[in-house]
């Protein structure tokens, strides 16, 4: 009896797959899906392999802090950094009084209040505060940018596959619209306001390219700025702020690996220790 | 050998175990020993970062350091601040108030200590304390505007009557130690970094 | 009750022999996995995984008490707290990441464990109870991985609440006033997020129990083997410790390595990256996909696009659910005698195919729903339900099994006649 029920419910899910079967091959047939732009011309990141890739990465700290000013002259006038705090510049190889000048001199202030009125107002930066938003809250983001909302970097590199090519692929990205795509999707022509960029999933950036120049930032190791260069670094100092305590991880990964290794070896010697002779 | 045998599992071999290559016991043991061994290790090196996640983390302890404005507090007045999130007292001591405390006789006190000792030098009209009772950890009256400052003319715990002097120093009451005073410099005449 | 050689608990020290007389708990302890429970003597790696289930299950309520004394249950502050104990708290990254893992090893381990009683015939008579009290097990394990899935509040929590919340909308005439009474809302928000953290606490407690009556309810008949031949006797078991301690202690070993190269060196691989986004209630990713280990279902619920009387979405989720409640019936849909598969030369190949049949439904359950995966996953989830539901009960009847070996000893023996000469001589 419960096969035979069995059996009949099978049957009622299979059939019933079956028609959906169906229904999905006749779609197919008469109306084939059409090939979009994003799909044909999307391109994936190049590998820029970064110092901190791979299972033993470190970070290079000259490029972190070099990336830190690219943040800090280019990126950081839309873009928060919102989980990270100056404090833990101190781990990419600033002082602590490096750090305090830093967050001092830093052109956004913290939001604050004011001690005598009650009214709010802004502060200088302390090395313990986090990296101050430059828009209030999000429709001042947008207001500001077109309508579009310049993502918080602190997660980036972890928020995009392949994150760290990534970021270095889309800011070098930028190119006119191909012909053969205008060619083949007449109606994909890049808006007016946005950017093409084959990086991007779907083509077209409101951002504007950010690196225009040579140059544009001053290197203080005296590393040649190329806009590529820029790219890297910016990159490597976004994989650091997503995942400050790679290095740590990495440490102590090879540090448990190695010890269990030997300890499957020792629990393996165990086993066969007490079943010697047992015929299993 | 038939005693061996008694003891075997089922199924054990009596031939293996006449091979004495294969059958030292010390050998044997060893293993067995350090395999377990190794599990409590691994299992102390997990114990680790689990008690240790319940310290005080990164941005708790970014806040250690406070900055305090002085320039306004008067002879005779007090500010309550925050320190580490505790209620921190900054007092601006009279000269009568200090005479106060310089005339108690230190051998005397349940917590011997001069108010130099618990000022800096040049400094002696900055009493700077923690506003915590070293009795339980109520917060003691006498820095607000008003506020009773108990028989001793300094702080006066509600909780438990704890009575401190002009040197915050205990004097009344089952408190066992004069309020704290935290590490702090004087970074001008009018700003004080405490922690 | 156990095996009448069983070796009774005799506390040798003055303390245990006192506890034990005002409470029997290490006698309990001894007859559950110590020496006092005698185990076929013929377990393969495959007999390692419900122990590695248990080290999992540790792990995530150790790891998770310490978590929650630093997360926050509330949405603006949530994302943010998971942050910081990445960033700040001591150790943080490492208990975060080690947590997000071990429901993958979690999973990954009971996958293999239900495979493991699915070949060798662990949910028959006189195992029926033990395996119902496994899918009650693996359903509180689904529930609590989609809570705990949702508490970071990255954009991946945020729809996958919306979506599986959403299952219960399709329910006929109720359905809607269900979903937002789940939510506590018309969207996922604080409510929804607090309640599925109370009960991402509670449920694993509840997993907890339901393990304990699981093990008791498989002391009762003992374990199955790789044979599925009944014990005879003294000769087919040896006690559980030292022997089986010390096979499972490889086993726990492997698991440990397994799971610390992935918290270490791939913290990430089996997540999404949209998860490294804050909610966002105005902007779906561009494609949500659930946590690996709920794709096959996902597919199935996929695969259902067409209105038959009932409209497909609720097609859809019955036979989501369907899927995996079926299992529930599984020891009298199946009505074969033999239990492992060893002996079923029929039914080893249709669990055969059933494997890549999983496969197939994982890999179409993260793909984009293109003409040709939607295909794939449709023929797929067909066969899923045929071979459960149609093939099990006809071939339990019709298949003609292999000769079973009398006992488990016999088993052995053979086994190693062609290896070992000189044991064969010493067993004749």
């Amino acid at each position: 009896m419960a096969r035979l029920i069995s059996i009949v419910i099978g049957a009622a899910f299979v059939f019933v797959l079956a028609i959906a079967l169906f229904g999905t091959a006749k779609t197919a047939i008469t109306e084939p899906a059409a090939e979009s732009a994003e799909h044909v011309f999307h391109l994936h990141p190049e590998n820029i392999g970064l110092p901190s890739a791979g299972l033993f990465g470190k970070f290079d700290r000259q490029q972190v802090q070099r990336g830190f000013a690219v943040y800090k002259e280019v990126c950081a006038a839309c873009h928060s950094l919102k989980y990270v705090a100056f404090r833990d510049l101190t781990k990419i190889g600033y002082t602590d009084a490096e750090v305090k000048a830093i967050a001092n001199q830093w052109v956004i202030e913290q939001p604050s209040v004011n001690p005598d009125t009650g009214e709010a107002t802004t502060r200088k930066n302390l090395p313990s505060d986090h990296f101050p938003s430059p828009f209030a809250n999000e429709v001042a983001a947008r207001a500001a940018n077109n309508n579009a909302l310049p993502p918080d970097l602190s997660l980036i590199t972890k928020a995009r596959e392949d994150g760290p090519n990534y970021v270095h692929a889309l800011i070098t990205g930028y190119r006119n619209q191909p012909a053969e795509l205008l060619k083949e999707f007449p109606g994909a022509k890049t808006p007016p306001g946005l950017h093409y960029n084959p990086y991007f999933a779907n083509l077209n950036i409101a951002m504007p390219p950010p690196l225009t120049a040579d140059g544009q930032v001053t290197y203080s190791d005296g590393t040649k700025a190329t806009k590529d260069q820029m790219a890297r670094d910016v990159s490597a100092f976004l994989t650091w702020t997503a995942e400050p305590n790679l290095e740590a991880r990495h440490a102590a990964g090879l540090a448990a690996v190695i010890f269990l290794v030997i300890f499957v070896f020792l629990t393996w010697g165990a086993y066969q220790n007490v079943w010697r002779g047992v015929e299993h | 050998m038939a005693t061996v045998d008694d003891r075997l599992p089922p199924g054990e071999d009596p031939a293996l175990l006449a091979d004495d290559t294969f059958h030292d016991p010390r050998r044997r043991d060893f293993i067995n020993i350090a395999a377990v061994s190794f599990a409590g290790v691994g299992a102390l090196a997990i114990v680790l970062p689990l008690i240790n996640q319940m310290n005080p983390s990164a941005d708790v302890l970014a806040l250690s350091t406070t900055e305090i404005d002085i320039s306004k507090i008067e002879p005779g007045q007090a500010i309550k601040a925050s320190f580490r999130k505790q209620p921190l007292f900054v007092r601006n001591l009279t000269p009568k108030e200090i005479a106060e405390a310089d005339a108690v006789p230190v051998s005397s006190l349940r917590d011997p200590q001069t108010l130099e000792e618990r000022t800096k030098a040049g400094k002696k009209n900055w009493l700077i304390t923690l506003g915590v009772c070293t009795h339980l950890g109520c917060v003691p009256l006498g820095a607000g505007e008003g506020e009773n400052r108990g028989p001793f003319g300094g702080y006066f715990c509600p909780c438990h009557g704890s009575a401190y002097d002009t040197a915050a120093r205990i004097r009344q009451g089952p408190a066992p130690k004069n309020l704290v005073v935290p590490e702090y410099t004087f970074n001008s005449d009018t700003v004080v970094t405490v922690g | 009750m156990s095996f009448p050689w069983a070796k009774h608990y005799e506390p040798k020290q003055p303390l245990m022999r006192w506890v034990d007389e005002k409470l029997p708990l290490p006698r309990l302890v001894y007859n559950a996995i110590g020496a006092g429970y005698p185990v076929p003597r013929n377990l393969n790696y495959f007999w390692n995984f419900g122990v590695l289930a248990g080290a999992a299950l540790v792990c995530q309520i150790v790891t998770g008490v310490v978590l929650a004394m630093h997360y926050a249950a509330n949405g603006a502050v949530a994302f943010g707290s998971v942050e910081s104990i990445m960033r700040d708290v001591n150790a943080g990254w490492f208990l975060r990441y080690a947590h997000a893992n071990g429901a993958s090893m979690f999973l990954a381990v009971v996958y293999i464990h239900i495979g493991r009683g699915l070949y060798y015939g662990s949910y028959k008579a006189p195992r029926e109870m033990v395996w119902l009290l496994g899918v009650v097990i693996f359903l509180l394990m689904m529930a609590t991985a989609f809570m705990g899935y949702v508490l970071p509040w990255g954009q991946m929590s945020f729809w996958g609440a919306q979506v599986i919340t959403g299952f219960f909308s399709a329910i006929p005439l109720v359905g809607e006033t269900i979903r937002i009474w789940l939510l506590g809302g018309f969207a996922p928000d604080n409510a929804a997020l607090n309640r599925f953290f109370s009960l991402h606490y509670l449920l694993p407690f509840v997993t907890a129990g339901v393990i304990i009556l699981h093990i008791w309810a498989l002391h009762i008949p003992g374990s199955n083997n790789p044979t599925g031949v009944d014990v005879k006797g003294e000769q087919d078991t040896v006690p559980f410790h030292p022997y089986y301690t010390a096979k499972d202690g490889v086993g726990v070993a492997v698991f440990f390595l397994i799971f610390a190269a992935l918290i270490f060196f791939s913290p990430n691989l089996l997540g999404h990256p949209d998860n490294y986004i804050e909610a966002n209630p105005l902007s779906t990713p561009a494609h949500i996909v659930p946590e690996w280990y709920f794709l096959p279902f996902y597919a199935i619920l996929k695969s259902f696009t067409a209105d038959f009387i009932l409209p497909a979405k609720l097609w859809g989720v019955l036979a989501m659910f369907g899927s995996i409640l079926l299992l529930f019936f599984l020891p009298w849909i199946d009505s074969s005698p033999v239990r492992s598969a060893n002996y079923r030369p029929t039914y080893r190949w249709f669990l055969v195919v059933l494997l890549l049949d999983i496969l197939v439904l994982g890999y179409v359950g993260g793909a984009e729903a293109t003409a040709r995966n939607v295909i794939m996953g449709q023929i797929a989830a067909g066969y899923y339900f045929a071979h459960f539901l149609i093939i099990l009960p006809l071939i339990s009847a019709s298949e003609r099994p292999r000769p079973l070996p009398n006992s488990i000893t016999e088993a052995v023996l053979a086994k190693h006649a062609g290896t070992s000469p000189a044991k064969t001589a010493m067993a004749g």
